[in-house]
């Protein structure tokens, strides 16, 4: 089959790989019907992300048809012919984690969790398509794709609404609705999202369903901001406007109760300094992400306000 | 095992070699404790524990285990274990978190850069996240049981 795979640094190739096949009980195999390009790709594309290897398969936001199953599916569950939207997080649906429903931190799926805690304290859930650190999982960006413990992610899609609109149920949806379930929102609040990408906009639309009373999107790029704006809500393109001011003087000096921040660890920013002092700490290795949004949101909420930090 | 409380090991060493000891077991409590050391005037001096404790809250079972050895060729060959992936702690990790998912879900979980089920021992040389090509897998399956 073809898959688009990583090469190198700022450089990925479709090339001919074998297909997948069934390796575990659980396991099925679903014929790509559409794929995504996840903004967090971009941190493997540039190198950012440590643990690539040449030939990796890309992508974790991916939808099909089950084509083959394991012999432990349960059919009440998942069948051949089923069209499945499937979430990036691989769960196996049994450890604490998955009980309490945070499939990401599954403790079973990542094999290679040994590695991975050592950098992150404790290691994330397999991740398709997203570097050995999240367990060397072949992604999604290809024509077939092995999922694992396919009786617990996988989302059966039973209507005929179009690919590409329940696409976003595999990351970018449930990861906007999460920052805004993070932060609480209460019928009346106003809440501030850096960030106005695709998971900025779901996190938007998210918070406006949990009440909020006044939305505010925060970002510098024209299109994104417009298409806030058709929603509905407040704009500040921090490239011309001091944000902190501009969002004390929409909230009368208060601050917005919740902030969001999402972003992600490759920010980008103004302010030459803030950058420089990022930079430096990133030298010396004390960081490895660019924060100044969350900076920016900690410092503009009120008090006693909360601030969801999601981006990656 | 080799008798009701005797027990015979085989452990990889450092550049590609072999121990093998003889051991009997120290103490044997069902489901909650089970110790081992090797018999006087084994080749390896070595010991252990594996106990088994409910934790707190009701949430599952802590599995805690302790072993003790004298490595061969001492801190010498402990740094080359470590060079060479074999650091009996790191191994350990690794195996009680494969217990785990055996426990948990019935099986070991497979990446395409890790596909050896419970046989996986190195971690390093990593594979690429790509499937498998047929001598791959022809690989794997001769060396196990069968996939799946």
């Amino acid at each position: 089959m073809k898959a688009n795979c990583w090469v190198g640094p700022n450089e990925v190739e479709v090339q001919d790989v074998p297909d997948p096949t069934i390796l575990n009980s659980r396991d099925a195999v679903v014929k790509i019907t559409s794929t995504a390009i996840c903004g967090s790709d971009l941190h493997l594309l540039d190198g950012y992300v440590p643990m690539m290897e040449k030939g990796d398969v890309l992508g974790h936001e991916f939808m099909g048809e089950v084509v083959e199953v394991g012999p432990g599916v349960d059919g009440l569950r998942l069948r051949v012919g089923d069209r499945v939207v499937v979430p990036f997080p691989i769960a196996c649906g049994a450890c604490l984690a998955c009980r309490a429903e945070l499939y990401s931190c599954c403790e079973n799926t990542n094999p290679n969790a040994g590695v991975a805690e050592k950098l992150f304290g404790h290691p994330v859930a397999g991740i398709f398509g997203y570097s050995h650190l999240t367990g060397g999982f072949a992604g999604g960006q290809a024509e077939y794709a092995r999922v694992p413990f396919a009786n617990v992610g996988p989302i059966r899609i039973e209507s005929d609404l179009s690919d590409e609109h329940v696409l976003f149920l595999s990351d970018i949806l449930p990861t906007g609705y999460m920052g805004a379930e993070m932060c609480d929102i209460q019928e009346g609040d106003v809440v501030a999202v850096w960030g106005a990408g695709p998971v900025g906009q779901f996190a938007m639309d998210s918070a406006r369903v949990l009440g909020a009373a006044t939305v505010i999107a925060i970002d510098d790029v024209p299109y994104r901001l417009e298409m806030a704006a058709s929603q509905g809500y407040r704009t500040i393109d921090y490239s011309d406007t001091d944000v902190r001011s501009a969002l004390l003087e929409l909230t009368g000096g208060r601050g917005p109760d919740k902030c969001i921040d999402a972003v992600g660890m490759e920010a980008t920013h103004g302010a030459a300094h803030v950058h420089l002092y990022d930079r430096l700490k990133q030298a010396v290795r004390s960081e490895s992400d660019r924060p100044h949004a969350l900076r920016q949101a900690i410092l503009s909420c009120r008090s006693g306000g909360i601030v969801s930090v999601i981006g990656t | 095992m080799t008798g009701p409380s005797s027990s015979h090991w085989a452990a990889s060493a450092p550049f590609d070699t072999v121990v093998e000891w003889d051991a009997v077991t120290t103490g044997d409590v069902a489901a909650e404790r089970i110790a081992w050391a090797s018999v006087e005037g084994a080749d390896v001096d070595t010991s252990g524990e594996v106990l088994s404790v409910p934790a707190p809250g009701g949430r599952g079972t802590e599995v805690r285990v302790t072993l003790r050895y004298d490595m061969p060729a001492g801190a010498l060959g402990r740094a080359a274990a470590k060079y060479f992936g074999d650091d009996p702690s790191q191994a350990l990790d690794d195996d009680l978190r494969r217990f785990k998912q055996v426990m948990e879900t019935g099986e070991v979980v497979r990446s395409e850069r890790a596909p050896w089920g419970k046989r996986a021992r190195q971690q390093f040389p990593q594979r690429p996240a790509r499937p498998l090509s047929d001598e791959e897998l022809q690989e794997l399956e001769a060396r196990e049981e069968v996939l799946a």
